[in-house]
């Protein structure tokens, strides 16, 4: 009987390794093993004609700490994710509960909010390139019927990352309202009733009720923005390139940036390194959370 | 709640809803305007299609939609495939480690592609993928999103179904393909539409890998396409992007009701 | 059956498709059209014409966006293992090429020193390193001035006697701004160091040393200059504060907002085709003397090469620079005839006595410098350009900026020395 047992259970073993395999493969090929090259590379210096690479452990991180740039690129990063991530999440929860409701153009309104996910990225910027040019641009001419002065959106560093925000929150809040609608569908009509009954508000009614139900939603969706704070960066080619003076130069872009206009791959690989170490992280933290507060009906 | 106050939310909502869509209808506007009308917003000014006949002939766009396409759709069939297989390994097999492994994968969800550019790139390049849509697709082919997506898909299934399939004689793989696969439909369909409208608007991986109008997908010829070193036409542009998001955008508006109704099926909660 | 015929059929056909390949030499050439996508066409038909004078050798010209990208672009080619022989790329880029041993100087494919120095002496500087040349001139351009005619005659200004010194563009500015124009707009994103350096030289200091080596950031000369560019904003206010952008400073100058703009000559032929006004082109105004950078983008052939592809890239660079094709780019654009011969042909006779503006930078060319490259060009430029934008939007001074950005490039360039 044991045998029998052990001969199953090997048997079990092995057809899931198998089942595994090219799932396992590709991950190998085209996350572990990329991540485990790039922190190789980060240890040798860059290689020139007069001078070939030559091992030198952690001199590229600490080039990086000594770096001005870097650090104001992170901080730009930081600023970015903290404000994006939540006010998308909220913008697209109240969507959610307005295209759920029953306004009137209903139908247009969730159309509305939905398309800037249709566009790509770099299509957006465009559009939006034209609405934040001074004098000639859409924001500027409204601006001008209330008497306000024409202000340089993309061109002043206090004003720039602001801009990239905006343009990133339009840009992922639809997204997230179907999730949210999604998940709004399936809360059963009778937990509305009931609290109707009790006289409880809407307000109440959305705080105490729909939202914790929607948390595993939330949750998700969280992790979502939170990949897309890192990836995201499109609209820094067409809108700002990172200037000006790197106001609004992201992780990501530097990295780009680094290894293909400065040619200096190890720098590059070094920052990778600490950005997938943040990642890490947060990832482990998010996923923590999930695990924790996941209220499954 | 008020009556006033009903109304203003619902005045809200709706002004939202306009900033949101203004972006697109002001493309839409300087797209069949020429460049001085559409900035002066002279709503009296002349419709023309110059933009669109200057947007068609400055760039091969039936080439990278046809790339952008067939991008996609390697993509799609790549993730249903590596995914449907370890989704399952995941939810059905027991095996040594299976819960490390697990936490690996999900680790990928943060590892992404355009974070390990530089390395992704010479690997492709090794592969011989360089300047071809596989290369394009093959990062994202195993996808923790899609492996997790899965595996919570093929858990929900009574194990009943599964021994009554065994009993029958069926094979692991045949089990899998008659009965699970059927019936993870919904989460399947879901996870196509955002796969697709994923890889449809991915930028900057294509823009490293692809190096020809052969392979190159519309995002990437819109980015070069728009963005000359002399400056841009904005109206031209705009043609240029209506032209490429049409086909996604009237996808859209004809199925958003099948599209929501995926999401909700696919219990994305 | 008739599935093998039809096999059989088609690997026949293919092996003879094949066979002709097989004498020829094929190049893969990527470039950037400054101007947009429809030129493509232009450097097709130059491709196509060269193809049948050389049936022997086949070209893949790719148009790769701008320069960025087509470095981009190029690199990647490189390191891929399904290398370019040849590209368009910014003239500056050739110390970072040098440096990272990508390319080949022209004195090891060719002797011909008297075709080598049939360029404009000034186009060829930033080809000129450690004694060789690096790179050939193709689409080569220096900052024009272009100016509204008509509302310079609105504001009681002569039309035809655009600014010709620092002091006239503060006064003329003054003229023609009011509430709806600026009087001048130069741009400072996108290259804010190119307007830079034609400024700097203007008053009578190149920012950087010919060997790549040192930069003069913090010098006295040029920060009066920044301090200049200010203050045309700031005191003077004949142009709008902050930065101005590069992409759509042009169709600003077509809308009437700007009297004057500082823009590149490969700008030329969008003005002309789409300026509802009369309008001229002028050479920079001087100070200390008249300056401008030079501009645009050089060949560079690369060292993963063969003989036959090196042979057959230098016939296509010589044919696409030959006085002909230079001319006929020269039209088509608005950059400049590479070469004096270029100047002499008819075609290029007639259409510059037909439209005098095209001139203007060729004009200039007698005082024009080589544009900012150092080594670590990117890097350096970078520190540059920063520098430029936070003296502009009021972030830092001048002086801080500009020291600040020195410094940067003496720990950068200490390395090569």
């Amino acid at each position: 009987m044991n045998k029998r047992v052990n001969l199953e259970r090997r048997r079990q073993a092995i057809y899931g390794w198998l089942l595994l395999s090219p799932a396992a493969v590709m991950l190998s090929i085209f996350a572990f093993y990329p991540s485990a090259a790039t922190f190789w590379s980060s240890l040798f210096s860059r290689g020139t004609r007069r001078r070939p690479s030559e091992f030198i452990a952690l001199e590229n991180y600490s080039d990086l700490f000594a770096d001005p740039t870097f650090w104001v690129v992170v901080k730009n990063n930081l600023l970015y994710a903290a404000v994006t991530i939540p006010v998308s999440i909220v913008i697209a929860l109240a969507m959610a509960l307005w295209a759920n409701s029953k306004i009137p153009a209903r139908g247009f309104v969730r159309t509305a909010y939905f398309t800037p996910t249709v566009l790509p990225m770099i299509a957006a910027a465009n559009l939006w390139l034209f609405f934040y040019t001074p004098g000639l641009g859409v924001l500027d001419q409204i601006g001008g019927l209330f008497g306000l002065p024409s202000i340089n959106w993309l061109g002043q560093p206090q004003t720039a990352l602001w801009a990239v925000i905006i343009v990133t929150i339009w840009k992922e809040a639809g997204f997230f309202m179907i999730f949210y609608l999604a998940a709004l569908q399936t809360i059963p009509e009778d937990l509305k009733e009931a609290s109707d009954i009790e006289g409880a508000s809407r307000w109440t009614y959305t705080r105490r009720i729909v939202l914790p139900l929607l948390m595993p939603t939330t949750l998700f969706i969280m992790v979502n923005a939170t990949i897309n704070s890192v990836k995201l960066i499109d609209h820094l080619f067409i809108l700002t390139k990172g200037g000006p003076s790197d106001a609004s130069k992201l992780i990501l872009y530097y990295i780009w940036e680094m290894a293909f206009a400065f040619f200096d791959a190890p720098h590059a690989a070094a920052m990778t390194i600490l950005v997938l170490g943040v990642l890490c992280i947060v990832a482990a933290v998010q996923l923590f959370f999930i695990d924790r507060r996941t209220h499954y009906q | 709640m008020s009556r006033l106050g009903t109304m203003l939310e619902q005045a809200g909502a709706i002004l939202l809803a306009v900033i949101w869509i203004s972006p697109l209808l002001f493309a839409f506007w300087a797209a069949f305007h020429t460049s001085s009308d559409a900035v002066s917003f002279n709503l009296l000014s002349p419709w023309t299609l110059d933009n669109f006949r200057t947007a068609w002939e400055g760039a091969p766009w039936l080439r990278y939609f046809l790339n952008t396409f067939l991008l996609v759709t390697i993509v799609l069939i790549g993730q249903f495939f590596f995914t449907t297989l370890a989704g399952f390994a995941f939810a059905k097999m027991d095996f040594p480690a299976k819960d490390f492994v697990f936490i690996l994968v999900l680790m990928q969800l943060f590892i992404l592609p355009e974070v390990l550019i530089v390395e992704n790139y010479a690997m492709v390049s090794r592969l011989g993928l360089f300047d071809s849509l596989f290369g394009v697709g093959m990062p994202y082919m195993a996808s923790a999103f899609g492996i997790f997506l899965m595996r919570q898909s093929f858990k929900s299934v009574p194990i009943e179904l599964h021994e009554a399939a065994r009993i029958e004689g069926c094979s692991l793989l045949g089990i899998l393909w008659r009965v699970y696969v059927p019936l993870a439909k919904p989460t399947y369909l879901a996870y196509a539409l955002v796969s697709v409208s994923t890889h449809w608007n991915n930028f900057l991986w294509p823009l490293i890998v692809t190096n020809s109008p052969d392979t190159r997908p519309l995002t990437v010829g819109l980015s070069i396409f728009g963005a000359p070193e002399n400056g841009v036409d904005i109206s031209v542009i705009s043609a240029a992007t209506m032209m490429s998001v049409a086909p996604l955008l009237v996808a859209f508006l004809l199925f958003q009701r099948q599209f929501v109704q995926a999401f909700l099926r696919a219990g994305i909660k | 059956m008739k599935h093998l015929k039809g096999i059989g059929l088609s690997v026949v056909m293919s092996a003879g498709m094949a066979l002709p390949a097989a004498a020829e030499t094929e190049l893969t050439m990527y470039y950037p059209i400054a101007v947009g996508g429809a030129l493509t066409q232009v450097v097709d038909s130059i491709v196509a014409d060269f193809e049948a004078e050389n049936p022997d050798i086949k070209v893949n010209a790719v148009y790769s966006g701008n320069y960025d990208d087509t470095r981009v672009r190029a690199l990647s080619a490189l390191n891929s293992g399904d290398p370019a022989q040849l590209a368009v790329m910014f003239s500056i880029d050739a110390y970072d090429l040098i440096e990272q041993d990508l390319i080949l100087p022209f004195e090891a494919l060719t002797d011909d020193a008297d075709w080598l120095n049939s360029f404009y002496p000034a186009l060829m500087a930033n080809g000129r390193i450690e004694g060789q040349t690096w790179g050939i001139p193709f689409q080569r351009s220096t900052i024009v001035a272009y100016y509204n005619k008509e509302q310079f005659a609105a504001a009681g200004l002569d039309p035809e006697a655009p600014p010709t010194t620092w002091d006239e563009i503060i006064s003329m500015g003054k003229a023609l701004t009011n509430d709806d124009t600026y009087g001048l707009m130069i741009p400072s994103t996108g290259y804010p160091y190119w307007m830079f350096q034609a400024l700097a030289i203007q008053n009578g200091k190149e920012v950087m040393s010919n060997d790549g080596l040192t930069t003069y950031f913090d010098d006295e000369t040029v920060v009066e200059t920044l301090e200049f560019w200010k203050s045309l904003s700031a005191e003077h206010g004949i142009m709008p504060t902050g930065t101005v952008e590069w992409g759509t400073l042009r169709q600003a100058f077509l809308e009437g907002q700007t009297a004057m703009m500082w823009h590149s000559t490969g700008n030329l032929r969008a003005v002309k085709d789409n300026a509802s006004f009369d309008f001229g082109v002028a050479e920079l105004p001087a100070n200390v003397r008249k300056g401008s950078p030079t501009g645009g983008g050089n060949f560079y052939v690369f060292k993963d090469t063969t003989d036959e592809e090196r042979a057959a890239a230098l016939k296509l660079i010589e044919f696409m620079t030959s006085p002909e094709q230079a001319a006929a780019w020269s039209i088509a654009t608005g950059y400049m005839g590479v070469s004096p011969a270029a100047y002499e042909t008819d075609a290029l006779k007639e259409y510059t006595a037909a439209f005098p503006p095209a001139l203007v930078a060729r004009n200039q060319l007698e005082n024009a410098v080589a544009e900012f490259s150092t080594f670590e060009t990117a890097r350096v430029r970078d520190g540059l350009n920063n520098a430029i934008q936070a003296a502009l939007t009021d972030s830092k001074s001048a002086e801080d900026a500009l020291g600040e950005a020195q410094a940067a490039a003496e720990r950068l360039l200490k390395a090569y020395r």
